[in-house]
């Protein structure tokens, strides 16, 4: 079983990295490279703040596109091209498919942000190594959008082991705008009463919370990330990409191939 | 049950399992942040002009979140009785800036504002400040004229930009004839206490919000109740005048031709009459401006 998964695994890496996907790093470096000098040109004593502030959004949104656009084609590229009848003819299960495709995905995004965080640190050294801040708060911040990429992949293999990947990229990425938004849906159900206000909390936990897990602000204002709340952050994102993953592979199962 | 289905049952059970953990781990994560937490990460971005061209164009969605915040962060706090409200402003000031034309919060927000802790935030100059900004974006809705010099009156004790709010209100087609009547009472009078029933009674009589008509009740049950402690106090104080004590009960009073009946409250309850002659009301939670007319 772990030889079948790992296979599936590095697979999908591997096309990932074929399709080209780490060019995204070039336009990454040349933001940070002219955003740092720009801002700090009308501004005093602001380039650590842009270089952390940019290169922290940028490393989420690229992720973001990359887990999205990726992963939207995971399972249909596969039926497309016939291939997936070539793999569950093997002894394959439905199960180790999808989860291998989310391992594979996974590791792309996490090498993707690795060598972005990379890329991080030395605008920070060259542009801002006058100007002191925290690293040990970038690397949280980083953590957690590692754990938000975790949660996005998860939404778009699900919607894409049943739907189309033009509507499983509309799907997940409206998904993922109520996520960022997700603080305003609990005020929401804060303000409503009775059975509304009891749907929109039970929509406000459905929904996945983006909003829990970004902690740029502070982590560009240094302040201080309390340890419980990565301890809470991570069981979060863990059981919420597991259940997610859990259900495309149910959808999955069930699916006719023919 | 054949094998697939005791898959798909097993999953399901534990897809159920881990979204009931989800969702305990995010009301720690909540908990942990807090909601404090959420709203200054909000004031990262204190300017509503960036944040309207941040929008693309969707600025009234954006405005309207805000405005929520605001109301949480107000409703929150007045809970606590908290006698500062620091945020309340700039969030009122956002969501402005994202959308000019939200008369809700000129009018909801000065309120918040302008009144005296714990009832508000007791900062009548910014609540002032934000109406005058409605007036600016929305110089054809006379009520806001009839806010703001509201604001002066009763708040900033300015009766001389009061009357000029007025008298500018009643110029804007539409507005009802009573603004002027106001603007004139502003420039007789100043201070005086027919002139808060008259404005509060105006505003009872012509909002269509129930929680802003609940709120002008309360002030006038307050008012009348003043000015009916400060008339029975003086009935007290005639009976003192005359046996050298204070009187045990009501009776007394009555026995000695000072009242008619036993007084009772806009809210039809007996006042209370304590044994070292002072009068109050049997529940002061149905009365919560009261003193603020009492002896000026």
């Amino acid at each position: 079983m772990t030889s079948r998964l790992s296979a599936i695994t590095l697979n999908t890496f591997r096309e990932a990295v074929r399709d080209r996907v780490l060019y995204n790093l070039v336009v990454f470096v040349l933001l940070l490279v002219a955003s740092a000098p720009l801002f700090g040109e009308i501004s005093i004593g602001m380039e650590r703040l842009i270089v952390v502030n940019v290169g922290l959004t940028a490393i989420s949104i690229f992720g973001v596109i990359i887990s999205i656009f990726i992963g939207i084609g995971l399972v249909s590229k596969e039926i497309e091209k016939r291939t997936l009848y070539t793999i569950l003819a093997r002894p394959v299960r439905r199960w180790e498919f999808i989860a291998g495709k989310y391992f594979g995905l996974m590791l792309t995004l996490v090498v993707n942000t690795a060598l972005m965080t990379l890329g991080l640190f030395i605008a920070l050294f060259m542009f801002a190594r006058e100007q002191s801040g925290s690293n040990s708060g970038l690397l949280v911040a980083i953590y957690f959008t590692v754990l938000e990429l975790a949660m996005v992949t998860a939404i778009t293999l699900l919607f894409s082991s049943f739907s189309t990947p033009i509507f499983s990229a509309i799907f997940t990425f409206a998904l993922f705008v109520i996520g960022t938004f997700a603080a305003d849906l609990r005020n929401f159900a804060a303000l409503a009463h009775g059975a509304a206000k009891w749907l929109v909390t039970g929509v406000a936990y459905l929904v996945p919370n983006f909003a829990a897990l970004n902690v740029i602000g502070q982590v560009a204002h240094d302040q201080h990330i309390a340890g419980r709340l990565i301890l809470f952050n991570t069981f979060y994102a863990v059981t919420y990409a597991c259940a997610t993953t859990l259900a495309a592979i149910l959808i999955f199962e069930r699916r006719n191939l023919k | 049950m054949n094998r697939t289905a005791k898959r798909t049952a097993l999953i399901s059970v534990l897809l159920v399992a881990l979204m009931a953990g989800s969702v305990l781990s995010l009301r720690k994560v909540e908990a942990e942040r807090g909601h404090e937490a959420t709203l200054e990460e909000v004031l990262y971005l204190p300017s509503g002009k960036m944040l309207k061209r941040l929008s693309l164009g969707y600025s009234s969605l954006l405005a309207d979140m805000y405005w929520t915040r605001a109301v949480q962060y107000f409703g929150s706090r007045h809970i606590e009785k908290a006698t500062h409200y620091e945020l309340l402003y700039p969030l009122l000031d956002i969501t402005t800036d994202l959308d000019p034309h939200i008369i809700v919060v000129y009018e909801y927000g000065s309120v918040f504002l302008s009144q005296a802790p714990p009832n508000g935030a007791g900062q009548p100059d910014r609540a002032a400040a934000l109406v005058e900004k409605g007036i600016r974006e929305n110089p054809e809705y006379w009520r806001l004229y009839f806010t703001l010099g509201f604001i002066h009156y009763m708040d900033r004790k300015d009766y001389k930009a009061a009357q000029q709010a007025f008298e500018k209100g009643s110029e804007v087609p539409g507005a009802l004839p009573w603004m002027k009547v106001m603007a004139a009472r502003m420039a007789e009078r100043g201070r005086d206490v027919n002139t808060a029933i008259a404005l509060w009674t105006a505003l009872r009589d012509t909002t269509h919000d129930k929680d802003i008509k609940q709120n002008a009740i309360g002030h006038l049950d307050s008012i009348r109740a003043d000015l009916d402690i400060m008339e029975l106090d003086r009935r007290v104080n005639m009976y003192h005048d005359r046996t050298g004590t204070y009187p045990a009960k009501w009776e007394d009073l009555i026995r000695a031709g000072l009242l008619q009946g036993i007084p009772t409250d806009p809210h039809g309850e007996p006042y209370k009459l304590l044994l070292n002659g002072v009068v109050n009301v049997e529940n002061s939670k149905q009365f919560p401006y009261l003193n603020e007319w009492r002896y000026q």
